[in-house]
């Protein structure tokens, strides 16, 4: 029985600087169910991070939630004040892991000390003990002994650093887990021994995760449902097999296939896409993808696409719009 | 390409237009200056001020800075005399007029010898490491642990009290603050990429300092050197006013204030007066000072 | 008097390359040991490891942006480790480099076209201004930048561009070796491929000679015609790129093949053959293989004697001798 956990509708996000208002998310729609991993794949300057910090309300100032709803175990986080937030649900109930191991953690406090406090904060009275008790587990679980605990951060390694604020990140044992790329610094041998590594906590908690990543082979090996962001928008959306086995898809997720290096196949050139991303500051009207699809028709450069479904498979592209196994979703105002 | 001098604040859409037109950083960093008002107003000031001190002698008869006359000395702010009079007689606005000359020139010589030389020293420090580098840092601390204004005051008695032995003071003293800023400034940048590349296509070291090195180093030098215009006017005033620096009757800012230094209960417009144009002096290259480092905040940028 | 130069000469050759770096007072830092290799003009070597595997210093060493400790490069048939820098102004015509990121191989004070055009200036490559301004235009076409882009400043330009610039800049002194220092690592998979197309493109129009650094084996197996796979200073496996993939043979290796996440869910394994471990130090390496603590294959005659490198099959070679012995004969 698959439990909603986290529904993101029609989220809106901008940036506003005194030059200019960049619209950084527009109008994307996900859920999520409890134990599930969702694949957020996109180029840089797809939003993924921005939704990411949307999420968890740790936006800059210059960014701002112009619409929509984060629905997050029944209740709409948007509505959250901001002291709640920090009490309840970061760190407690959504956590979130970035990129760089190097600078996420303090290099002035011990390793164990960081996940103490983290234990610390959404822990009322709880005696010391047990607290020191939680963080030899926790950093068992993440494959580092716990003697330890008492070293600081510099003598570790990137993947062990890495280890470290999952650590920090599971230690409370939260429902959702934001991995935003945290495997794109490390070495590639390091990161299959991450991504394993996370692959069996996520089994063996029941936590749910959103894996941010422009990687299309680490989502095959973790996720169980992907969602392809383009531009601010989600373009395509669907489970493993939507993605990876059926052959119907979206131009931009063709391309981002085209353009792997394949170990299988042993292609002479690689397709790249045309072009690049446009400026979010300077949208085209119609489809963001107009001036690199190999499809553009004259719709596409007039009217934002429609969205079409396919049981879980959704796209949103004017290719589909004849297709008898898609049909049009309405829930989405375009 | 539209320049803009003075006049309106551009908008957002001409920024955006100029800045795909191959807009150079210095042009972006001149138009995100222009929004900054204080910065601008201080930026008028200080130009007014340079013009007031060139043409000085057109503006008030340079007689009048010596002329003694003591039927009307110690008299306040009057119509004749805008700033009134001193104990000699003499009109206090024509001796600041004139002063300014003193003080923003040597404030501007003592910057330019200061931070070219300590410049210059600490870019090699930085380039070449090692002996090099150490050799000029510990010079450099030894002069760092000697007192801006004591330094000065050891340099100006040993060549006596000319506005040359002055510059020459406060550059000394100011040499050594310049030399750790560059060399920082350069040590962030000497391990670049870009640098390699120079190297890579063999540049020479002279070279790469010159043209890929220090043109990369010029933000904090350049905020660094218009607050420091500041601090050496208030130096000089406070060397003169001990005594040691300009010497009366030439008219410096500082040396005016020296001979009223009795007068501040009986005639406080003799020091106050003159002190307002030195704190209003300094106050004006600080603004464009924090202007400018504002505007080359990288955080700024989209 | 020009050097004659010979066909079967290979263009470039490392024999027992080495850099050590000195660590406190009395270590050493073995960063590239005993590396040889020999490239045939034209063609692309491919240097793959994971950080700390020396790739990049090995790459600064042959341009001589480092001094090596020992070894010899030879250029063209001649020796160049023994000359000094002023000596080296002439080879460096022929040998460039193109950075990995394009955020910061770029002074951000010299517009686009000053940036291409330094090279030229700086070597008084042409006498005549204009001839100059022709080849660095003629140079930024066949990098793909557009000529409106010419007085365009880093800043303004995106990741992929910036590259273009970098590659552009490696080209416009028309030099026969290029040293790729992961020039793609930062770039985004779409634009990659851009990238990557470009340079081998360059390859056959100009017959350029690559020496591809990178940490991504799936990068490299498209424009590399020989790989070499180094970890912590040493060259643990080399073969032709092809065979490379079929047979790989060293433990590392594969873990190497093996970890890479394939983007195709029928491979999805439930437990790949994930190496353990972490990097060992490379400073006063024990003689042995030096990837023996994290080797599942790991016998006791893997310590104490350094690995050679064996030729297993036609210029495929290996330094694992348990590995050799377990090969089909």
């Amino acid at each position: 029985m698959s439990v909603e956990l986290l529904k993101v509708e029609n989220l809106e996000v901008i940036y506003k600087t005194t030059q200019e208002t960049v619209q950084a998310v527009n109008k994307i729609s996900f859920t999520l169910n409890k134990g599930e991993t969702l694949g957020l794949v996109g180029e840089t300057g797809a939003g993924k991070t921005t939704t990411a910090l949307a999420i968890m309300q740790l936006l800059p100032k210059t960014g701002k939630i112009l619409a929509g709803s984060i629905t997050f175990d029944g209740r709409n986080l948007l509505e959250l004040s901001d002291e709640e937030m920090r009490l309840r649900i970061r760190g407690e109930k959504i956590a979130m892991i970035f990129q760089d191991p190097m600078t996420a953690l303090n290099p002035v406090m011990t390793v164990g000390e960081q996940i103490a406090e983290a234990i610390r904060y959404h822990s009322e009275n709880i005696k010391e003990d047990e607290i020191q008790k939680r963080v030899d587990e926790v950093l068992e679980m993440v494959g580092i002994q716990a003697s330890r605990k008492y070293e600081y951060p510099h003598q570790f390694s990137g993947g062990m650093k890495q280890r470290v604020v999952i650590a920090i990140a599971l230690s409370c044992e939260p429902d959702l887990l934001i991995a935003d790329e945290p495997t794109t610094a490390l070495d590639v041998t390091i990161q299959a021994q991450v991504l394993a590594m996370m692959g069996e906590l996520r089994d063996r908690l029941g936590t749910a995760m959103v894996m941010i990543t422009h990687d299309l082979g680490v989502v095959a090996q973790i996720c169980d449902k992907v969602a392809v962001m383009y531009a601010g928008e989600l373009i395509e959306k669907g489970t493993l097999e939507d993605i990876y086995v059926s052959k119907d898809h979206h131009p931009y997720t063709d391309g981002l296939f085209g353009a792997l290096p394949n170990l299988v196949k042993g292609t002479d050139r690689l397709a790249p896409i045309v072009g690049l991303m446009p400026d979010p500051s300077k949208l085209p009207v119609g489809c963001n993808f107009q001036d690199r699809c190999p499809h553009c028709m004259d719709i596409c450069k007039a009217k934002k696409p429609e969205v079409y479904m396919n049981r879980t498979h959704m796209i949103e592209c004017y290719l589909f719009s004849n297709n008898e196994s898609w049909r049009r979703d309405h829930g989405k105002q375009n | 390409m539209k320049t803009f001098l003075f006049g309106k604040k551009p908008t957002a859409d001409e920024l955006i237009e100029v800045e795909s037109q191959g807009l150079s950083r210095s042009k972006e960093i001149w138009m995100r200056l222009m929004r900054d008002k204080s910065s601008m107003i201080s930026l008028g000031v200080i130009v007014i001020l340079v013009l007031v001190a060139i043409f000085a002698n057109l503006l008030i008869n340079k007689s009048l800075v010596t002329e003694q006359n003591v039927a009307e000395r110690i008299q306040g702010p009057s119509a004749k005399h805008w700033f009134g009079t001193d104990l000699y007689g003499r009109d206090i606005f024509a001796r600041v007029v004139y002063g300014s000359r003193i003080s923003l020139s040597i404030g501007i010589f003592t910057v330019i010898i200061s931070t070219t030389i300590g410049g210059l020293l600490g870019a090699v420090a930085a380039y070449y490491g090692g002996v090099t580098d150490s050799i000029i840092m510990r010079i450099t601390d030894v002069f760092l642990a000697i007192p801006e204004q004591l330094l000065a005051m050891t340099v100006v008695a040993a060549l006596g009290a000319t506005p040359l032995s002055v510059i020459a003071a406060l550059s000394v003293a100011v040499i050594p603050n310049r030399t750790r800023l560059v060399r920082s400034a350069v040590l962030g940048i000497v391990d670049s990429q870009y640098v390699e590349a120079a190297r890579a296509v063999g540049m020479k070291s002279q070279g790469i300092i010159l043209k890929e090195i220090i043109p990369n180093t010029l933000g904090p030098i350049i905020v660094v050197s218009t607050q420091g215009i500041a601090s050496i006017i208030l130096t000089v005033s406070s060397l003169s006013y001990l005594g040691v620096g300009i010497q009366p009757p030439t008219p410096e800012w500082g040396s005016i204030i020296f001979e009223a230094r009795e007068f501040l209960r009986i005639a406080p417009y003799m020091i106050l007066l003159p002190g307002l144009v030195i704190v209003l002096t300094a106050l004006a290259f600080n603004l464009v000072g924090d202007g400018l480092r504002d505007a080359l905040d990288p955080r700024l940028k989209d | 008097m020009g050097s004659r130069i010979d066909q079967d000469v290979p263009i470039l050759e490392l024999k027992h390359l080495k850099k050590y770096f000195r660590v406190g007072k009395n270590h050493n830092l073995h960063a590239v040991d005993d590396i040889n290799a020999s490239i045939a003009r034209g063609t692309t070597l491919g240097v793959v490891g994971e950080s700390g595997c020396g790739k990049t210093t090995l790459g600064r060493a042959i341009l001589k942006l480092i001094e090596p400790t020992d070894g010899q490069i030879l250029f063209e048939g001649v020796d160049i480790v023994p000359l000094r820098q002023k000596q080296m102004r002439p080879i460096r015509l022929s040998m460039q480099i193109i950075f990995q990121d394009p955020y910061s191989s770029l002074n951000p004070r010299k517009s686009v076209f000053e940036t291409i055009a330094t090279p030229l200036i700086v070597n008084k490559v042409f006498k005549d201004k204009k001839e100059m301004e022709k080849r660095v235009r003629s140079i930024m076409d066949t990098c793909g930048l557009t000529r409106r882009l010419e007085n365009s400043y880093p800043h303004e330009l995106d990741g992929g561009r910036r590259q273009r610039i970098g590659v552009a800049r490696a080209l416009v002194l028309k030099p026969k070796v290029i040293i790729c220092d992961e020039p793609v690592s930062a770039l985004d998979v779409s634009i990659q491929a851009q990238i990557l197309n470009l340079l081998m493109d360059l390859q056959d129009e100009m017959g350029l000679t690559y020496i591809f650094i990178t940490h991504d084996l799936s990068v490299v197996k498209h424009i590399s015609h020989d790989i070499m796979v180094m970890y912590l200073g040493k060259c643990i496996e080399k073969a032709p790129s092809k065979e490379m993939f079929i047979n790989p043979v060293h433990p590392y290796t594969k873990a190497l093949l093996a970890a890479i996440p394939i983007p195709d869910i029928s491979s999805r394994t439930t437990k790949m053959e994930i190496v353990r471990g972490e990097l060992t130090s490379p400073i006063d390496p024990e003689p042995g293989c030096r990837f023996a603590p994290r080797c599942s294959y790991f016998q006791p005659s893997c310590s104490g004697q350094d690995m050679e490198l064996n030729e297993i099959s036609p210029n495929h070679f290996v330094a694992c001798p348990v590995m050799e012995k377990m090969l089909p004969k």
